[in-house]
C-alpha cells in the first residue's frame, strides 16, 4: 500500500524536524539563565520585589554605597546571591559532566555517578560525620576548617576521588580502559559504598543520622562566597576544557576503534574526561551534597531537542542544568514556608516525572 | 608506497590467529580477502589497521612502520569501515558522514560539500536529515560507507591512501552491491588502495585485482582471481565441490556450486 508508506515517510520527516537549531537553543538558554537567576533573587522567606532588588543592586554598585547596608541588601548579597550562583555552577557542572559521561559510555542513560564518585563521596561524608563528630564534637565538624569548607565537604571530596580511582583502576588493563568494565566496576563500587553507608548509619546516633540523610538529599542553603568561588573555578575549568574534546566524543559514539581510525587518541581522551568529571562532580557533591537527576535528565532532554552533537550538547546542557537547579532551589525555598526543603528532593521531584514522560513518548515512537 | 604485512603472526590467549602472513595492498588496486569463518580475515584487518599489534612481524604503511605514524596523519590516509556499527545515538546522516572529516581541517563549507557528494555517491542523499537510529540496516551501512569515503575524499600530501572494508556489502540488495563495487573500482582508479573482506567469491572475482585466500590463519593462495580460483583450492579451503566457469560478459571466473 503506497499510502501507508507515504505517511510513514511523512512521520519520519516531522520527527526529524522536531529538532531546534542548536545556536537558537543556546541563545534562548543564555537569555533565560540571567532572567531565572534574577527571579530567584526575589524568592524566599522574605519576598523582595523586582523593583527593590534592582534598587538594592543599583545602590550597591554606585560608588557612595558604604553606609547603606539595609536588611534587603544583606539578604540579597550575603544569602541569596551566593546561593543562586552556587546553584548555577553546580547545575552546569552536573549537567555538562552528565553529557560527557553519556557520550563516553555511549549510553544515553549514563550518569556522572557511574564512575563511583557520588557513592564514594557519600561514604566520605558519612565517615566524617560519624567518626569526627564522635572524636571532636559537632561544632568542629560543622564550622569552617579549610577555606570556609567543612570537614564533611573535605571528606566527601576525598571519598569521591578514591572511589573514582578504584573504578578506573579496575577497568584499566594493558590494552586500555574498558568502558563496559568501568560501568560494572562503577555499579560494584556503588553497591559497596551503599553498604558502607548503611553500616555507618546503623552505628550513628540520632543527630548524626539526621545530618547524614540531610547531606545525602543535597542542599544549597549553606552557600557562601568561598564555596561560590571554588565552584566557579571548577565550572570554568570544565567548560573551557570540554569543547576541545567535543569532536572526539562525537567520534566515540561510533565506537572506540572507529574513533581511533578517525585519528583520536582514545585512551588519553578517556582519562582526561574521567579526571575532569571526577573533579567537577567531586567538588559539587562536596559543596552541595547529592543533587540527583540533573546530570541524567538535562543532557537527555537537550539531546532530544538538538541531537547528540557534543559541540552544542555540552554548552546547552551546562546552561539548562544551571537553569533547572536555580528553579529547583527557588522552589525549595518557598514550597514549605517558612521552612525549606533540601534542593535534591526538588530536582528529583521535578526530574523524575519529566523523565518518565520522555520514556513513554520514546516508547510510543519506537 | 604500500600497505604491507611482513611475516605477521598474531598469538592471542593461547590461539594462533595468524601465522606468518605476508601480503601487500597496492595503491590503485583492489585486494579482496576471502576464506571460511574463523580463518583470520578480521584478525588480519585488525593488524593491518593498527588496532592490534602483531606478536611477530611488521606492518609497513607508506614506507614507515604503521605504529610510527601519528594517529591524525594516519587517519588522513587510512579509512576503515567495520562490519558492525555501535552507533545508537540519533545523529542525522549528514552528521555521521561529517565525522569522517574529523581528521581534516578543510573548513565547514568544504566539508558540507564533501558530505553531500559522499552521500550522493552511495545513493543516500535522501537520508541527509533522517536519524541514523531510524534507518534500515542497508541504509545505515551506506551512510557508514559514505563516512569512510568522506574521510579519504581528497588526496593526502603525506602518502597514498587506503580504504579497508570489512564485508561492505553484507546488508545490501543487489543494486547496492553493484553500486559498492563500482565505487570501489572508481576509488582504485583514483589511486586509492582498497582491501576488503568479502564472502561472495563471485563478487570478489568480479571486483578484485588481487585475491588473498585465507585458511586457518595462513595464506592459502594469493594472486589474480584467474590464478587463484581453482576447483581444487576451493575444495581444499572450503570443503565444497564446485565448478569454475567463465562469466559470459566479463570473462572473470565464475564459481558455480
Amino acid at each position: 500500500m503506497p499510502t501507508t508508506k507515504e505517511s510513514w515517510r511523512a512521520k519520519e520527516w516531522t520527527s526529524s524536524l522536531r529538532r531546534i537549531r542548536s545556536p537558537w537553543l543556546l541563545a534562548i538558554l543564555a537569555l533565560l539563565l540571567p532572567a531565572v537567576a534574577l527571579f530567584s533573587m526575589t524568592v524566599g522567606t522574605v519576598s523582595i520585589s523586582f523593583v527593590d532588588a534592582w534598587h538594592a543592586m543599583a545602590v550597591s554598585l554606585s560608588a557612595d554605597s558604604q553606609a547603606v547596608t539595609s536588611q534587603t541588601q544583606v539578604i540579597l548579597f550575603d544569602i541569596r546571591l551566593p546561593r543562586v550562583l552556587l546553584a548555577m555552577f553546580v547545575g552546569s557542572v552536573l549537567a555538562s559532566t552528565g553529557a560527557v559521561m553519556q557520550g563516553l559510555f555511549r549510553n544515553p542513560l549514563a550518569d556522572p555517578s557511574l564512575i563511583g564518585v557520588s557513592g564514594g563521596a557519600s561514604v566520605g561524608a558519612s565517615l566524617v560525620i560519624v567518626f569526627a563528630t564522635g572524636l571532636f564534637g559537632s561544632s568542629v565538624v560543622e564550622s569552617g576548617v579549610l577555606m570556609g569548607l567543612s570537614l564533611v565537604a573535605a571528606g566527601a571530596f576525598l571519598g569521591g576521588f578514591v572511589a573514582t580511582i578504584l573504578v578506573y583502576r579496575l577497568a584499566t588493563s594493558g590494552i586500555g580502559t574498558s568502558v563496559t568494565t568501568m560501568l560494572l566496576a562503577g555499579i560494584a563500587i556503588g553497591a559497596l559504598a551503599g553498604a558502607l553507608n548503611s553500616l555507618l548509619s546503623y552505628f550513628a546516633d540520632n543527630d548524626m543520622l539526621r545530618q547524614i540523610s540531610l547531606w545525602q538529599m543535597g542542599n544549597l542553603s549553606a552557600a557562601s562566597w568561598s564555596k561560590v568561588f571554588i565552584m566557579a573555578l571548577v565550572s570554568l575549568i570544565l567548560l573551557l576544557r570540554f569543547p576541545a574534546d567535543s569532536a572526539a566524543l562525537n567520534a566515540l559514539l561510533l565506537g572506540e576503534s572507529e574513533a581511533r581510525h578517525l585519528g583520536i587518541d582514545v585512551q588519553q581522551v578517556k582519562r582526561r574526561l574521567i579526571v575532569l568529571t571526577a573533579l567537577g562532580v567531586g567538588v559539587s557533591v562536596a559543596l552541595a551534597g547529592m543533587v540527583g537527576f540533573v546530570g541524567l535528565v538535562i543532557p537527555h532532554v537537550v539531546r532530544l531537542l538538538i541531537g547528540p552533537d557534543h559541540r552544542w550538547l555540552i554548552p546547552c546542557s551546562a546552561l539548562a542544568g544551571a537553569i533547572l537547579l536555580v528553579i529547583a532551589d527557588s522552589l525549595a525555598r518557598v514550597v514549605v514556608l517558612p521552612a525549606e526543603l533540601p534542593t535534591g528532593i526538588l530536582t528529583a521531584l521535578l526530574g523524575a516525572p519529566f523523565f518518565i514522560v520522555l520514556l513513554l513518548q520514546q516508547r510510543r515512537e519506537v | 608506497m604500500t600497505l604491507a604485512a611482513h611475516n605477521i603472526s598474531l598469538h592471542l590467549s593461547g590461539f594462533d590467529l595468524l601465522r606468518n602472513v605476508s601480503m601487500q595492498v597496492q595503491p590503485g588496486a583492489v585486494t579482496a580477502i576471502v576464506g571460511p569463518n574463523g580463518a583470520g580475515k578480521s584478525s588480519l584487518l585488525r593488524v593491518l589497521t593498527g588496532e592490534m599489534a602483531p606478536t611477530a612481524g611488521e606492518v609497513i604503511f607508506n614506507q614507515r612502520p604503521l605504529s610510527d605514524w601519528p594517529v591524525q596523519l594516519k587517519a588522513q590516509m587510512l579509512a576503515v569501515l567495520p562490519q558492525h556499527s555501535l552507533l545508537n545515538f540519533p545523529f542525522t546522516a549528514n552528521e555521521v558522514v561529517g565525522l569522517g572529516r574529523i581528521p581534516h581541517q578543510t573548513g565547514t563549507n568544504r566539508d558540507a560539500e564533501i558530505i553531500a557528494d559522499a552521500l550522493k555517491l552511495v545513493d543516500a542523499q535522501y537520508l541527509q536529515r533522517r536519524f541514523y537510529t531510524q534507518m534500515s540496516g542497508g541504509e545505515k551501512q551506506r551512510v557508514q560507507l559514505a563516512r569512510v569515503l568522506a574521510q579519504i575524499w581528497l588526496p593526502c600530501e603525506h602518502g597514498e591512501q587506503f580504504l579497508v572494508l570489512d564485508e561492505p556489502t553484507s546488508a545490501f540488495d543487489l543494486a547496492h552491491q553493484q553500486l559498492t563495487l563500482d565505487i570501489v573500482r572508481q576509488l582504485a582508479s583514483r589511486g586509492v588502495g582498497v582491501v576488503m573482506v568479502v564472502h561472495d567469491l563471485n563478487l570478489a572475482a568480479r571486483c578484485a585485482d588481487n585475491l588473498v585466500v585465507f585458511n586457518g590463519g595462513e595464506v592459502a593462495a594469493q594472486g589474480s582471481p584467474e590464478q587463484v580460483l581453482t576447483e581444487q583450492l576451493i575444495d581444499q579451503v572450503f570443503g565444497v565441490k564446485v565448478t569454475i566457469a567463465r562469466h559470459p560478459a566479463t570473462n572473470k571466473p565464475l564459481v558455480i556450486s
